[in-house]
């Protein structure tokens, strides 16, 4: 048994904090958040240029090894940061399933830009009547000919507004495909939107779209089993971020305790408040416990990854819950403010638990 | 024990509900339904219409334009009003500072100001709470120096809600010195917001929107005729009515309205292979909130019977505090549950009238989340959760 990180990881998790701690302070996330743009582009040139692009991939594919517990490192930071930039839907979420089931060609096309920071990806799954159902899939692509015709709608496509490329599930045959596809193919039609934790998406709309059949990944109808997969790798990179963003919100809850006064006291002095904090360091703990597990069932690779990954989803969506709504609550009137940088850890930790199916939807997939 | 309503009560039930079918004005009750924001003119609307069936003022006494109504009236009123999306009243005005004025102001003072809340007229808003006095309310620093026949103020209050429409705030300010008891050091004015020497900087809460304001007071000249009562006794007749009878704080009946409004909702949503309300797990979770309602119902009931039998009504208002924004909280949280991902959109413009353009999502989705977050504000102010269980462990417990 052995908890803790080699050396590549321990470096890897250094140059991630520095970057935030230097480069992406609260008041400079908030400018990209509030601007037009989807994320600072800068700053994916400059994920490109520390090697983080790579993290998620394995080496035949040129990445770093791609293992969970690599990307758990990195995600965890991020969460601290709350970092917007797309590194799970362009490159752990779309890339990931361009590495699991592209030809040498396509991961040539498509992968090696996204390594290099030229090229933005998406994955576009959702649909307004699906919920948590990943086989619930009703955008069709018709054979016609040496193209698919696509007509559907995709909605919540996480990076949907800034890809260059969408990845779309798509029922074709007798199951569900991935096609791969330019998102300024004619008859694509894209609403885009920031999400209400700062992210970028959209609503995305295929009206009879022309796809060449050599845009399929892997093979037709057999996509669900990589899909799968690829979605409880995602759901372990935000579970990663969830337990930083929870340190992160712990502390700073901590610390605001220690210097607000009332009734001529610090309120960190009320033992009533003592205690949530108490149980919102517990509830860390917990979380970032069944999160190892998790990465390692993942990197192990023996039938049980699901399940175990469920079972990390389950706890922390909970832990996430209450150490959102208790450091708001604990920090009094500024917590609800904008200004506050604990109230975007708390609305980041609730999108997380709903991302990638809810705490119940897991809670029932545990159980099978 | 009887929890019957008589025939008149429920001539009267019919009679508002028949009010708020022909009189509520649809654009508002959706606003309501969904929990958007309403705007100024929205909520002057509205209790302008209230205002002219003689229904405004439902805690005020007859002779200043009350309704008279006693607590089974008001109740079912609330409720039907919540029930029907109408608004709540804003407040500030009618619910805050007249029962101020008219318990404790003297007669000019009741004619100048109580025609035009009536009438809402006028926008009030409440300046009690500081940078550095929240909680502990008391130890505000606000002064107000008398300087002839005029007060002299200086300091800044904050989280003065739509502190930007209003045309007056009540304030306490220090009269006394720093070292001088609240009990005698503490005045209550009434500001006019438009006096030289207040400014506001604004202050957004985390769904994006302008609800709260620092407003500043810099050398504002103050008449000394718009101090209430005696001076350095304002803390003595804020805490009168912060224990007086407060209707509604349980907020039950929305409460109710919103869980009606998720049982729909849940119950049109695909979820495996049937809807979301036939998910076993949401259903019983559903299901201990409608129950932990009923409790509380019958809480609110039985206070106000204490009331009616001329039991003031103590620390029990702290119970329907607590139990209220928590359930309306976690009705909240169901409504973000069954939205989903359809809640992460932020687009809360799209839901206005005026907007053109492409929608995303369903509006019920679209406002769920960021109302689940607007409302863990609710918890934390009219006195927090925490200080209503420190009020509980002193005042029933005898800790
Ligand atoms: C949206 C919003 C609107 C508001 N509108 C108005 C308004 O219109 N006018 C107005 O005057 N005020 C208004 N308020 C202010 C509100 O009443 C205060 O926020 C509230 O009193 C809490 O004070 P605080 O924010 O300074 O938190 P603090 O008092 O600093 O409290 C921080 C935390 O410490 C806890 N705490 C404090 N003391 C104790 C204790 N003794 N034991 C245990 N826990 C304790 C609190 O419960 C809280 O969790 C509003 C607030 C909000 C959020």
């Amino acid at each position: 048994m052995d908890f803790s990180f080699s050396e590549e990881q321990q470096l890897l998790r250094d140059s991630v904090i520095r970057f935030i701690r230097q480069d992406y302070g609260f008041d400079i996330r908030q400018k990209t958040v509030t601007s037009s743009a989807p994320f600072n582009r800068d700053y994916w040139q400059t994920f490109a240029e520390l090697g983080w692009l790579l993290v998620p991939f394995g080496e035949d594919d040129g990445g770093l090894g791609g293992s969970a517990v690599d990307i758990m490192v990195v995600m965890e930071e991020f969460g601290k940061g709350m970092v917007v930039e797309p590194l799970l839907a362009s490159a752990i979420l779309a890339g990931g399933l361009i590495a699991e089931t592209g030809s040498a060609a396509q991961k040539n096309d498509w992968l090696q830009p996204l390594m290099d920071g030229q090229l933005q990806l998406a994955f576009a799954f959702a649909e307004p009547q699906s919920r948590f159902d990943l086989a619930n899939v009703a955008t069709r692509a018709e054979a016609d000919g040496e193209h698919f015709v696509v007509r559907g709608h995709k909605t919540v496509v996480l990076n949907g507004g800034a890809a260059d490329t969408l990845v779309v599930s798509v029922r074709s045959g007798t199951g569900v495909s991935l096609l791969a596809m330019d998102s300024n193919t004619p008859g694509i039609t894209r609403n885009s939107y920031k999400t209400v934790d700062g992210h970028n998406a959209a609503e995305i709309y295929f009206d009879a779209v022309r796809v060449p059949r050599a845009n399929l990944l892997g093979v037709e109808g057999k996509a669900l089993p990589a899909i799968e997969k690829i979605i409880d790798r995602a759901t372990l990179a935000i579970c990663a971020e969830a337990v930083g963003a929870m340190e992160s919100a712990l502390q700073k809850t901590v610390e605001y305790t220690k210097t607000r006064k009332q009734f001529g006291t610090t309120i960190s002095s009320f033992q009533a408040l003592q205690h949530r904090m108490a149980d919102m360091f517990i509830e860390c703990q917990q979380a970032r416990s069944i999160l190892m597990m998790a990465a390692m069932q993942l990197d192990a690779g023996n039938g049980v990854a699901p399940r175990a990954v469920s079972a990390a989803k389950s706890r922390i969506g909970k832990a996430a819950r209450k150490v959102g709504q208790e450091a708001v609550q604990i920090h009094g009137g500024i917590g609800v403010t904008d200004e506050l940088d604990v109230a975007h850890l708390f609305k980041r930790l609730t999108s997380i638990q709903y991302l990638f199916g809810s705490t119940d939807y897991h809670t029932q997939r545990f159980i099978g | 024990m009887n929890s019957e309503y008589t025939q008149a009560e429920l001539h009267f039930r019919d009679e508002v509900r028949q009010f708020l079918r022909e009189k509520l004005p649809e654009d508002i009750r959706r606003k309501t339904l969904l929990g958007m924001h309403l705007t100024k003119d929205d909520c002057v609307r509205w209790q302008k219409i209230l205002h002219k069936q003689g229904w405004a003022a439902v805690n005020w006494p007859v002779e200043h334009g009350g309704t008279g109504w006693d607590a089974t009236r008001k109740s079912i009123f609330e409720t039907e009003c919540a029930l029907a999306g109408a608004p709540e009243v804003i407040p500030f005005g009618m619910k805050m500072v007249a029962p101020v004025i008219f318990t404790y102001g003297n007669e000019e003072q009741q004619h100048r100001f109580l025609p035009d809340i009536l009438a809402s007229n006028v926008w009030w808003c409440q300046g009690y709470s500081e940078p550095n006095a929240g909680s502990d309310l008391a130890s505000l620093k606000t002064s107000a120096y008398r300087d002839g026949d005029h007060y002299v103020v200086n300091g800044t209050k904050t989280w003065t809600t739509l502190a930007q429409h209003a045309d007056w705030i009540f304030c306490l300010v220090r009269t006394g010195g720093p070292q001088e008891k609240n009990q005698t050091a503490i005045s209550f004015l009434l500001i006019d917001m438009h006096s030289p020497g207040i400014s506001l900087s604004p202050i957004l809460t985390l769904d994006g929107y302008r609800e709260v304001n620092e407003v500043h007071f810099d050398n504002v000249r103050v008449p000394v005729e718009n101090r209430i009562g005696e001076e350095g006794h304002g803390w003595t007749y804020a805490k009168v009515l912060l224990t007086h009878e407060r209707t509604n704080i349980a907020r039950v009946a929305h409460s109710r309205c919103q869980l009606q409004r998720a049982r729909e909702l849940a119950s049109a949503t695909p979820d495996g292979s049937g809807t979301l309300m036939q998910n076993p797990v949401f259903a019983h979770k559903f299901a201990e909130i409608e129950i932990e309602l009923l409790a509380l119902e019958y809480t609110e009931l039985r206070t106000l019977d204490a009331v009616r039998t001329g039991q003031a009504p103590g620390p029990e208002s702290s119970i329907l505090k607590i139990k209220g924004t928590e359930l309306a909280q976690s009705i909240d949280e169901l409504h973000a549950e069954i939205a989903a991902c359809g809640g992460l959109p932020y687009v809360p413009w799209q839901l206005e009238d005026d907007f053109e353009g492409d929608k995303v999502g369903s509006d019920s989705a679209i406002n769920s989340w960021l109302r689940y977050f607007n409302n863990r504000k609710s918890s934390i102010y009219g006195g927090s959760n925490e200080i209503q269980k420190n009020i509980i462990c002193k005042a029933v417990l005898g800790l």
